[in-house]
């Protein structure tokens, strides 16, 4: 498949070519016709184009059916004649879901959260697999082994006791013993920092892994000139490790991003009141039937569903914006990464 | 000289030390604890209040409650099992299919593969709790049932009603026309759970050095010999590694994680939710490790 046939039947094409050198006009034509390998060819990239153009339409549909049901109005819902155009297109909705997500504030509250981790969460695993990939020392096998079980465990297993921890967070009871009692973190930002920085937060072993196989990767040789100069393991980290990380960073920091976003597992728990729009979005059927209670007496629900879909939109939408600016690197970086090697 | 070197091999420990230095702190905290509380938890009674919470002491109870008494818990599980051992397989023949055509040169490539990734950023998330949570689903059936014919094919869009009429008069076996139409019904599931997969194959498939290739067509290799001798035992260990991680990714959030999390938070009983857990991941382990026994000893190692 990723050899094409042509090119290797081409060296004896040319062969037969030479022996038959009065070859007629017709002989050509009929030569050129016949061309099994040209005909396979282009019949190929015929069925692979039908392939993924399908395949494109299946992951877009759904996106796009919100686009267009988020710009319809009520009289679009019952006109027959309207499938994909809305005839009075307008921002009635946005503006609606808006105000019942309080978009503005969710929008806030997410991306602080998320910037705040990923950047903490990028340095943490960085240096995490910079000694896990270039400065052995015994026991560190077993260390790694701990790397991969919080990949493993799923997050179900932790949550109860952490969130009993964030509740009344209590360092080995060092607070009971001054006589304080633990500190309430819910609804704070701490759950999510304090994992960050120590490169235990969501997903953070992955982050780890990539970064240990990136910089196995890195030869021996760079680091070595550094230190014969007298650089430090510091400074050879700082200024030569680093700015060579910085596609698997891009790597890191994007995933980390995203999935944080996402995640509504554990911002649902640790935040039960502060409207990130996770929680927003989740609780946006609640809450648009509600409204749409206070003035008539019977939701309609394609209505109701029209209002849950423009949310979503909302919810992907600063998503859907930030990747088209770095989908290149989301696309190129991995093979950079050495995830693979 | 053999003493200055192993001073400098000790220095690099240290700073090595010193570098895990958090993520040792972090790893005891927020894994080690929690973990050792969940075991404890699953084996106690737990009863919180404000200040902190009691324990009493349960044995097996939980364990057995949400085995012989829970009414869902059992079943869950199975259909979450058997999802994940159906859908694992084709999410991996998928992307690697995949990947293999988004590898070839054609006209738009970066903007089909800017699509194909485009589910590793939505389909993680919210878009799917909301899908899960039915509510479209129901509108969806209301209009089915209403019996307007433009709303079954609303909700019959991407059927392959065809299909199976075609390979059961071709005479193919009953079970394996159900598992492929099924398949092919399920597509924007497998789709949107293969991005990662789909990335890191073709991450393995640019690793591949072109000289082999060449050899190869200077051999005389077609198109279908090239992809089975070289480009396949090639992409193996990326097969062990999507396996991994695809069955990890289909028991991250399901039914049982959802009744693992309601009965931890809307029923507060703690200990039979982490007794869930417990068993939960231990199935979990079995499997990955059934799987990564098997299929790692057919993998190919090219160093």
């Amino acid at each position: 498949m990723v050899v094409d046939p042509t090119e290797s039947a081409a060296g004896s094409e040319l062969a037969f070519n030479k022996s038959k050198p009065a070859a007629t006009d017709l002989y050509r034509f009929k030569r050129r016709v016949t061309n099994v390998n040209k005909w396979s060819k282009l019949l190929w990239s015929l069925v692979r184009a039908i392939l993924l153009i399908g395949m494109c339409f299946v992951i877009l549909y759904p996106i796009l059916l919100k686009v267009s049901a988020s710009f319809k109005s009520l009289e679009d819902l019952s006109n027959p004649a309207v499938m994909w155009i809305p005839e009075h297109a307008s921002w009635n909705n946005y503006r609606l879901a808006i105000e019942v997500m309080d978009y503005f504030t969710a929008i806030r509250n997410s991306f602080t959260l998320s910037l705040v981790t990923t950047v903490l969460q990028t340095f943490s695993c960085a240096l995490a697999g910079y000694a896990f990939a270039k400065l052995p020392f015994r026991g560190m096998k077993i260390l790694f082994a701990g790397v991969i079980l919080t990949i493993l465990v799923p997050p179900q297993t932790i949550l109860v006791p952490s969130y009993i921890n964030f509740k009344s967070f209590d360092l080995f009871g060092l607070f009971h013993l001054f006589g304080g009692r633990g500190i309430n973190m819910l609804d704070t930002y701490w759950p999510f920092i304090l994992p960050a920085i120590t490169g235990n937060a969501l997903k953070s072993g992955l982050f780890i892994y990539i970064f240990r196989q990136f910089f196995r990767g890195i030869s021996k040789e760079i680091e070595e000139a550094a230190f014969v100069d007298g650089a430090g393991v510091f400074k050879s980290f700082r200024s030569i490790m680093l700015p060579n990380a910085i596609p698997a960073m891009m790597t890191v920091m994007l995933f980390a991003f995203v999935w944080q976003w996402n995640d509504s597992y554990f911002s649902s728990n640790f935040l039960p009141s502060m409207n990130t729009l996770t929680t927003a979005t989740l609780a946006l059927p609640y809450k648009v039937n509600v409204m749409l209670n206070q003035t008539a007496t019977n939701v309609d629900p394609f209505y109701a569903s029209m209002l849950v879909d423009t949310g979503l939109l909302l919810s992907i939408l600063p998503l859907i914006l930030m990747y088209l600016f770095v989908q290149r690197y989301f696309v190129e970086s991995i093979d950079r990464t050495g995830l693979v090697g | 000289m053999r003493r200055a070197r192993s001073s400098f091999q000790q220095r690099k420990a240290r700073t090595g030390l010193l570098f895990l230095t958090p993520w040792i702190l972090g790893f005891i905290f927020f894994f080690l604890v929690p973990i050792a509380n969940s075991i404890r938890y699953s084996f106690n009674d737990l009863k919180a209040s404000d200040n902190g919470y009691a324990l009493t002491f349960e044995g097996w109870s939980n364990y057995s409650q949400a085995l012989y008494v829970d009414a869902n818990f059992v079943r869950n599980l199975t259909t979450v099992v058997t999802n994940m051992v159906v859908n694992v397989p084709l999410i991996i023949i998928f992307s690697l299919f995949i990947a293999v055509l988004l590898n070839q040169k054609f006209f738009g490539r970066s903007f089909t593969r800017a699509i194909f990734f485009l589910p590793v950023i939505l389909a993680s998330g919210i878009m799917v709790s909301i899908n899960n949570a039915g509510f479209m689903q129901q509108i969806m059936n209301a209009n089915l049932a209403s019996g307007d014919p433009s709303g079954a094919s609303v909700n019959g869009f991407l059927q392959s009603i065809e299909l199976r009429g075609m390979l059961l008069d071709i005479g193919v076996n009953e079970s394996i026309v159900n598992y492929l139409t099924g398949a092919v019904d399920r597509i924007y599931e497998i789709i949107s759970q293969s991005g990662v997969q789909i990335i890191i194959f073709l991450a393995g498939l640019q690793s591949i050095s072109p000289s082999l290739y060449e050899a190869s067509r200077i051999e005389g290799a077609t198109g279908y010999e090239a992809f089975w001798k070289i480009t396949f035992p090639m992409v193996s260990p990326l097969i062990l590694t999507n396996l991994v991680y695809s069955i990890i990714d289909s028991f991250l959030n399901n039914k049982v994680t959802q009744q693992i999390n309601s009965i931890a938070f809307q029923t507060l009983d703690f200990g039979l939710s982490s007794a869930m857990a417990w068993i939960y991941f231990s199935i979990i382990a079995a499997i990955l490790a059934i799987s990564v026994f098997l299929v790692s000893r057919r993998v190919f190692y090219h160093d």
